[in-house]
């Protein structure tokens, strides 16, 4: 009878640890929030949680502890509908948050407009990432559609970062003098045939290019674009910035559903709120977002320099619209999109 | 896998030796070829683990997030190996023993994890626990979590780690006959003392091998645990996941530690499973 009684010990004793772990109800003192974001804001939120933390507890004498799960925003956001139990969802695009309400009903229709800057407390913008001296004299968009130039960016199917530097370049072809749907589209298709190895994120197109040392220039938000720069190469890569581009608004929303049977919806509103205060905003400049307060953008000096910034809402009339039209399955970039075979 | 190790006679002939440039050739294409895909993967694991000091080193194994990692992973192999042991055990005796109808179909349904892709598995269990799942809306009313979860990671990681015991103590049940069981039943054992006496000590090596590659996986496990993980920090992370984490934020360094100490559980692992090996041939 040894090994019996040994073994259902065990097995008991793994499952209380199980329920231990599984039930884990923090002390009515401790709220805990989830935040589900995508890949680039994992810095950020670092700052931002500690001192939101700090701030709440100051404000209101109650410790917060604020988890974080990151990923492609358009995989983060099917998790949330299927049950990932976020408070908060800051995400990269609009249209994975939309999904939220679409498929879910976790929130309503009009989440966009509950928070000012439709729900973007930082923007950011689409730039290039090329090598130390810049050897292939890329300046503008054209110069990513001219023979033997080889560009990295991610896929636009699964990639929210890839759908902006998309429309980023459709934008551009399109608002050129003479610019039509039909050149915008020639230009894209251009672009993608430069383009040898589709990553699915934003952070492993950055990998691909840093890392592996694949393509000329690197299409990327800004704010990665300066975590190359800043921190991992070093002396490696340098940003050029386009004539125009695309003003990304990755969105925050409370999650209602959750907040409300978790009760904890002050202090998840309270949070998406401190984004838009100075401190928030400072972090936001520090871990190279655009902040919104002007004042706070004043001090950041030449970093982030002025660009010709065209919204989504005005060249495409939208995400779901843009999404429709351009990434669903048989839309614009189905059709132009031929894998590259080297 | 699972077949059982045919060892050659030591006898060598002529004709199957060669000449010796053919041997060499053959010998240094091996070597070559283990160099490329063992040792110089291996040797950088640990090389890009340490490449900030053992300081650095132990600080990303020991930090909070790594911690729980850590601790998730041994929960979810304390609770699947000893799982899979009893299921193993007692599914193995079943198939060796009774001929029954139904008998080839469970056969397959227990080899089910290892043929299909692992995240495959993980979005089953998504389907069926998930909010939009079979089982979801019951589950959100009376507020219990699966996935997304620790118990979701656990059965994910019982599921995919299944087929292990079965498929390493069946052989060797089959190969031990019946024979002294019956002569133990025949003489008045009860069925228990048959099987704890009589049937568990012949195959116990078989037993630990199959606990050993269990338990294996069930550390190393990653694309079904990813889907139904959520990738909570300090969490719903396990060690694979939160390595994959680090190395997405640039912490190459962090990221070979902790990969260091998953490649140290699969080189325990080794040492473990010869020894094994060689005890069972032994007795």
């Amino acid at each position: 009878m040894r090994i019996p009684l040994r073994l259902s010990l065990l097995v008991l004793l793994a499952l209380g640890g199980c329920s231990k772990a599984g039930s884990e109800s923090a002390a009515p003192s401790t709220v805990t929030l989830l935040n589900v974001s995508y890949d680039p804001t994992r810095e950020l939120y670092a700052d931002v949680n500690a001192a939101f933390a700090k701030h709440w507890e100051t404000a209101h004498g109650q410790k917060v502890s604020i988890k974080q799960s990151h990923g492609g925003s358009g995989k983060q956001a099917r998790a949330v509908i299927d049950g990932l139990d976020a408070d908060v969802v800051t995400l990269a695009l609009a249209y994975d948050v939309d999904m939220l309400h679409d498929k879910a009903s976790l929130i309503p229709e009009g989440w966009q407009t509950r928070l000012a800057n439709n729900s973007a407390p930082y923007t950011s913008t689409i730039v290039f990432v090329v090598r130390k001296g810049n050897p292939k004299g890329i300046k503008d968009w054209d110069d990513l559609v001219r023979e033997g130039v080889a560009v990295i960016t991610p896929n636009p199917k699964t990639s929210g970062g890839a759908r902006w530097n998309y429309l980023a370049a459709w934008g551009h072809a399109l608002r050129k003098p003479g610019g039509t749907e039909e050149s915008a589209r020639a230009f894209v298709a251009a672009l993608f045939r430069n383009v040898p190895v589709l990553d699915s994120g934003a952070r492993g197109a950055t990998t691909t290019f840093a890392e592996r040392g694949l393509g000329d220039v690197l299409i990327a938000w800004e704010n990665e674009a300066f975590l190359l720069t800043d921190e991992v190469g070093k002396e490696r890569f340098e940003i050029i910035v386009p004539s125009t581009s695309i003003l990304a608004e990755p969105p925050v929303a409370v999650v209602d559903r959750n907040v409300d049977k978790r009760g904890t919806r002050a202090v998840a509103e309270a949070y998406l709120q401190f984004l838009y205060s100075e401190e928030g905003q400072r972090l936001a400049a520090k871990h190279h977002y655009r902040p919104r307060s002007e004042e706070v953008a004043s001090k950041q000096g030449a970093r982030f320099p002025k660009v010709t910034l065209f919204t989504i809402d005005e060249v495409f009339g939208g995400w779901r619209k843009a999404q429709a039209a351009h990434f669903d399955d048989g839309g614009v970039f189905d059709r132009i999109y031929v894998p590259q075979a080297r | 896998m699972f077949a059982p190790t045919i060892h050659l006679p030591r006898r060598r002939t002529r004709t199957l030796e060669g000449s010796p440039w053919v041997r060499w050739t053959l010998i240094t294409l091996a070597l070559g070829f283990l160099a490329v895909f063992l040792f110089v993967p291996l040797l950088a694991v640990f090389s890009f683990a340490f490449q900030k000091g053992w300081e650095a080193y132990l600080a990303a194994i020991t930090e909070p997030e790594a911690r729980s990692a850590i601790v998730l992973t041994l929960t979810a192999a304390a609770i699947a190996v000893p799982l899979n042991l009893v299921f193993g055990l007692a599914a193995a005796w079943l198939l060796a023993r009774f001929r029954f109808r139904g008998r080839a179909l469970l056969l397959t349904l227990i080899d089910l994890p290892f043929s299909v892709s692992p995240v495959i598995a993980g979005l089953i269990f998504v389907l069926l626990f998930g909010r939009q799942g079979w089982l979801g809306p019951f589950l959100s009313e009376h507020d219990v979590h699966v996935i997304f979860a620790v118990p979701g990671i656990v059965l994910a990681t019982v599921f995919i780690t299944l087929p292990f015991v079965v498929r390493e103590v069946l052989p060797v049940m089959q190969a031990q006959g019946s024979d002294e069981e019956e002569a133990a039943l025949t003489l008045g054992a009860s069925g228990w003392r048959t099987f704890l006496r009589v049937t568990l000590p012949k195959v116990k090596w078989g037993v630990l091998y199959g606990v050993i590659l269990c338990n294996a996986r069930a550390m190393g496990e990653f694309g079904a645990v990813s889907v139904v993980s959520g990738h909570v920090r300090g969490v719903t992370t396990t060690l694979p996941l939160h390595a994959e984490i680090l190395y997405n934020e640039y912490d190459f360094a962090g990221a070979f530690a902790v990969a260091s100490l998953l490649t140290l559980l699969a080189l325990v692992t080794l040492v473990l499973k010869k020894y094994v090996e060689l005890r069972s041939e032994a007795s």
